[in-house]
């Protein structure tokens, strides 16, 4: 206990020390982990000198404020001066301290004007993404190419309640990436199926809000390869601190593999929603992924839920009683609740399938024990 | 500004004998008394401020280290909107009608409010409306937890059966607001002394006198947006919902139109009470009275042209986001005027650093701090990265902690001996001043470093790298905490014992306040004073 204090507080020193240094002009752009991003677009990139320039104005003007304020502390403090100047207004300082402040503001003003023009430009974008806020995870579509998948969060329950050490990328690490080439202008269009969301990624300088029923644009040009992270940076319910997203930039041949890769993921799937003859095993096998990715956010991979605003699936009077409930909950979800409709999001074959999952997993053995597509179909056209 | 004097005859202070208040409960249910009024109102926001610092509490030991802690993601939720609701409506804002009530009708020469009975209205259904608000705890769902901006779709078509007595309990803020800032302007333009024309009123009479203005223009605007979520949530229409034609950024222009004004609702009183202290510590005239007040009057109108520079990354139209850059900077030009008067009003003075002036000096200097990261986050462009990072939650709490929080303590330190008759202790009084200096600081200057470095506000945990700085706002957290608990018993110990107050208090200060006995008699200037 008193090591891990020691440790804390050296560490803490540290960073103090290397906070500090940061104020000193020529050190300040070595210390990264506790400024801005510099980032890897030219948007983010001018953020940040424009974000260092107002620093450097506000630093200027609160050097002369607090120096003015210190040095009346000290020397016209009554110990040192007993007897106060009289003097009560001048026209001529009134003046200069209003004209001098518009001079700095138009100095600001000006190229943050620039910059903020050049990014609301989203015309002449090779590819279009169309990002979807979900509560809590992200929809990805990739316009025109047949591809689209939901991205989770990744990091396991037990490290967010501290049973298991957590990882370096504990809380930004995802299911599926978004992957985008590198030098190519990316259109990113978000929208929200639920509440407000906000798609946040540092490094790319981007932020936007995804609104139910708008469509709001933005774009970036990444210069170099990697994986970015962010996260979802507007209040959207309970797991809001638990929707990451991680975009990988890649080489323009490694995008090409990649997409290719997924669309005929796409086809296998879509050959999959339409066959016919699944056996229970099938679906079983089939079901667990499909929760893995749909349901685990909020009913957990335990199906413990997280109670009470996140029912139990474990004896849930619904799971266990007659299948009819149940898929009429997937088709068109719980309303009052943030049980979502997945009716347009998923296969009958899928929606059977993780049905049928969750009537044979943990313990549960209730009515209907397997549930075909051809039950979610015959309900979904009613 | 000008002398003011007064004659008070012996006998008149006879009559108040007669007239003294009535005993027991009843008093102060029934009083109609300014003095009362604004005593009730200060200790009932004394007692919210340690119960939405209890709130803050949570949050910081949920996020003293990643991981879940003492908390739910839920619980969370509810803890981060309740504390903003009730550090706003029923800290920042009823202290200062508290103050309002207490001194204007003292710096003003006036026997008591124009409006009694709506005076004591206008605080028994506060205390009603925060009944209200507190209940949401045991209501089905648990309290609000959308944030204490409550945003649609989240807290309407999503929104938990406690939004709706949140709903009302706003609209009962909302009307005592109303009431207090109407019976503020009566007052003000009716029972003034004689002599006391518009350009000698003390500032915090001018301050408040313009912030009640703002209040009548917004509060209006918040009470119509939380009667439309209403219907949206209970009665089928779709004012904020996309499906039914309606808007959800409608809400945030209808929510910001009412709220960036309210941030300045919040700090014009504070300048006011700054603006009366660092003249007498200082035993100089403040400096540039009459651009002072100009100032206080432009940045109040230009405050309610502002709004949407909370909603850069809303998707406006690339002119609007210009428009609200601009107009945001501007407003810094009339901000910045009243920082550099105040700090040459110190000069060359012959200061002395009691425990109000201490305050005053530390608000000055904080709020200082929290106008500058204002003003680097009017850049549009550069907000895109600042927006809803705890660089904004670092600048909010600049403000409102060692800015408006601390002008408060100023004030009653200040004020609090013609209050109560007896000195406050000043080494208990130095003693939370520097604590709170401290550890306010330690609290929220990291806060700047994990916003910039990528940590979004309202996640109860947190990726590791924001670990460090977490921890020791955690502690600076505590440590504030702690050291408001010496202020209350300051506060507490000065209503019945002390040394005896003197008439004037401090060294010679200026207004019609310092002219009356201490303690304030129960009844004062029932003859107008005459001010020369």
């Amino acid at each position: 206990m008193i090591d891990s204090l020691i440790l804390f507080a050296r560490k803490l020193l540290v960073k103090l020390v290397a906070v500090f240094a940061a104020f000193i002009p020529g050190i300040a752009f070595a210390i990264q982990p506790y400024n801005l991003p510099v980032g890897v677009t030219e948007t983010s990139k001018e953020i940040f000198d424009l974000h260092m320039f107002g620093f450097w104005i506000s630093f200027a003007i609160g050097v002369f404020v607090f120096a003015i304020m210190l040095w009346s502390i000290i020397f016209h403090r009554k110990s040192v001066r007993p007897t106060p100047a009289k003097f009560s207004h001048s026209l001529k300082l009134e003046i200069l301290w209003t004209v001098v402040p518009i001079i700095i503001l138009v100095a600001l003003m000006i190229p943050a004007t620039q910059v903020l023009t050049r990014t609301h430009d989203s015309s002449n974008a090779e590819i279009d993404i169309k990002i979807t806020g979900y509560q809590w995870r992200w929809h990805y579509e990739y316009l025109d190419e047949r591809v689209k998948f939901f991205s989770n969060i990744n990091t396991p329950e037990e490290q967010i309640s501290n049973q298991e050490e957590k990882t370096a990328e504990y809380l930004l690490e995802v299911d599926k990436e978004i992957v985008i080439p590198v030098n190519t202008k990316v259109r990113f269009l978000l929208t929200s199926a639920d509440v407000l969301h906000a798609w946040w990624v540092p490094d790319l300088g981007v932020k936007k809000d995804a609104i139910p029923g708008f469509i709001n644009e933005m774009w970036t040009i990444v210069d170099e390869e990697g994986v970015y992270r962010g996260q979802c940076a507007e209040l959207c319910g309970t797991r809001h601190a638990f929707m990451p997203i991680v975009v990988r930039a890649v080489s323009r041949p490694e995008y090409d593999d990649w997409l290719a890769e997924r669309q005929q993921g796409a086809e296998e799937e879509a050959a999959l929603a339409q066959k016919a003859d699944w056996t229970p095993e099938e679906l079983l096998e089939r079901g667990k992924q499909v929760y893995s990715i749909n349901c685990i956010a909020c009913h957990q991979t335990s199906g413990k839920g997280l109670p009470p605003a996140f029912p139990a699936l474990i004896g849930s009077s619904v799971v266990l009683g007659p299948k009819a409930a149940q898929i009429d909950i997937l088709l068109n979800g719980r309303s009052g609740t943030t049980m979502q409709a997945f009716g347009a999001l998923l296969s009958d074959s899928d929606i059977a399938a993780v049905i049928t999952h969750t009537r044979n997993s943990w313990g549960n053995s209730g009515q209907d024990q397997t549930v075909f597509p051809q039950d979610v179909a015959a309900q979904r056209s009613k | 500004m000008n002398e003011a004097t007064i004659d008070i005859k012996t006998n008149e202070m006879a009559h108040d004998d007669h007239h003294g208040p009535a005993k027991g409960i009843t008093r102060w249910l029934y009083t109609t008394n300014h003095k009362d009024i604004g005593t009730l109102y200060l200790l009932f926001s004394l007692l919210m401020l340690f119960v939405g610092g209890a709130m803050a509490l949570v949050i910081r030991t949920e996020l003293f280290a990643p991981g879940m802690q003492i908390t739910t993601p839920e619980f969370y939720n509810q803890m981060v909107s309740m504390h903003g609701l009730v550090m706003i409506f029923l800290v920042i804002m009823p202290t200062f009608i508290g103050l309002a009530n207490w001194m204007i009708p003292l710096m003003i020469g006036a026997p008591d409010m124009a409006l009694p009975r709506l005076n004591n209205w206008s605080f028994w259904v506060l205390v009603i409306a925060s009944i209200v608000l507190m209940s949401t705890f045991f209501v089905e769902g648990g309290a609000p937890s959308g944030g204490w901006t409550f945003y649609a779709p989240l807290s309407t078509e999503y929104a938990k059966p406690s939004i709706t007595f949140m709903i009302l309990s706003i609209h009962l803020l909302g009307m005592s607001s109303i009431m207090g800032a109407l019976n503020i302007i009566s007052t003000i333009f009716n029972l003034r002394a004689p002599g006391m024309g518009y350009m000698k009123m003390p500032l915090f009479v001018w301050t408040w006198l313009i912030t009640a203005f703002l209040l009548l223009a917004v509060m209006p605007v918040l009470a119509g947006l939380v009667t439309m979520m209403l219907t949206d949530i209970h009665f089928g229409t779709s004012f904020f919902n996309a499906a039914g034609g309606g808007d959800p950024v409608m809400f945030q222009h209808l929510f910001w139109f009412f709220g960036h004004p309210e941030v300045y609702i919040m700090i014009l009183p504070a300048f006011g009470i700054v603006s009366m202290i660092l003249p007498t510590f200082s035993r100089k005239p403040l400096f540039g009275y009459d651009s002072m007040v100009y100032a206080t009057a432009s940045i109040a109108i230009l405050s309610m042209i502002v709004w949407a520079h909370h909603m850069f990354t809303a998707g406006m139209p690339l002119a609007g986001e210009i428009f609200f850059m601009a107009t945001t900077m501007i407003i810094a030009v009339p901000t910045g005027v009243k920082v550099f008067n105040w700090i040459a009003t110190m000069f060359q003075g012959s200061i002395t650093f009691e425990t109000p002036m201490l305050f005053a000096i530390a608000f000055v200097a904080l709020f200082t701090i929290g106008g500058l990261s204002g003003v680097m986050m009017a850049m549009a462009s550069v907000d895109i990265q600042y927006h809803d990072s705890y660089f904004i939650v670092a600048h909010f709490h600049y403000v409102l902690v060692p800015g408006a929080l601390f002008a408060i303590y100023a004030g009653v330190y200040y004020w609090l001996p013609k209050w109560t008759g007896k000195m406050y202790n000043e080494t208990l009084g130095q003693i939370h001043f520097w604590l709170s200096f401290v550890s306010v600081n330690l609290t929220f200057f990291p806060m700047h470093f994990v916003g910039l470095a990528g940590m979004p506000r309202r996640i109860p945990d947190y990726s590791l790298q924001f670990s460090d700085f977490n921890a020791l706002a955690t502690i600076g957290a505590f440590a504030f905490g702690i050291s408001q608990l010496i202020f209350a018993y300051i506060v507490i110990r000065a209503m019945f014992a002390g040394k005896p107050a003197t008439q004037e208090v401090w060294d010679n200060p200026e207004g019609l306040e310092w002219t009356i006995p201490s303690p304030a008699p129960y009844h004062t200037f029932e003859t107008p004073p005459e001010v020369k």
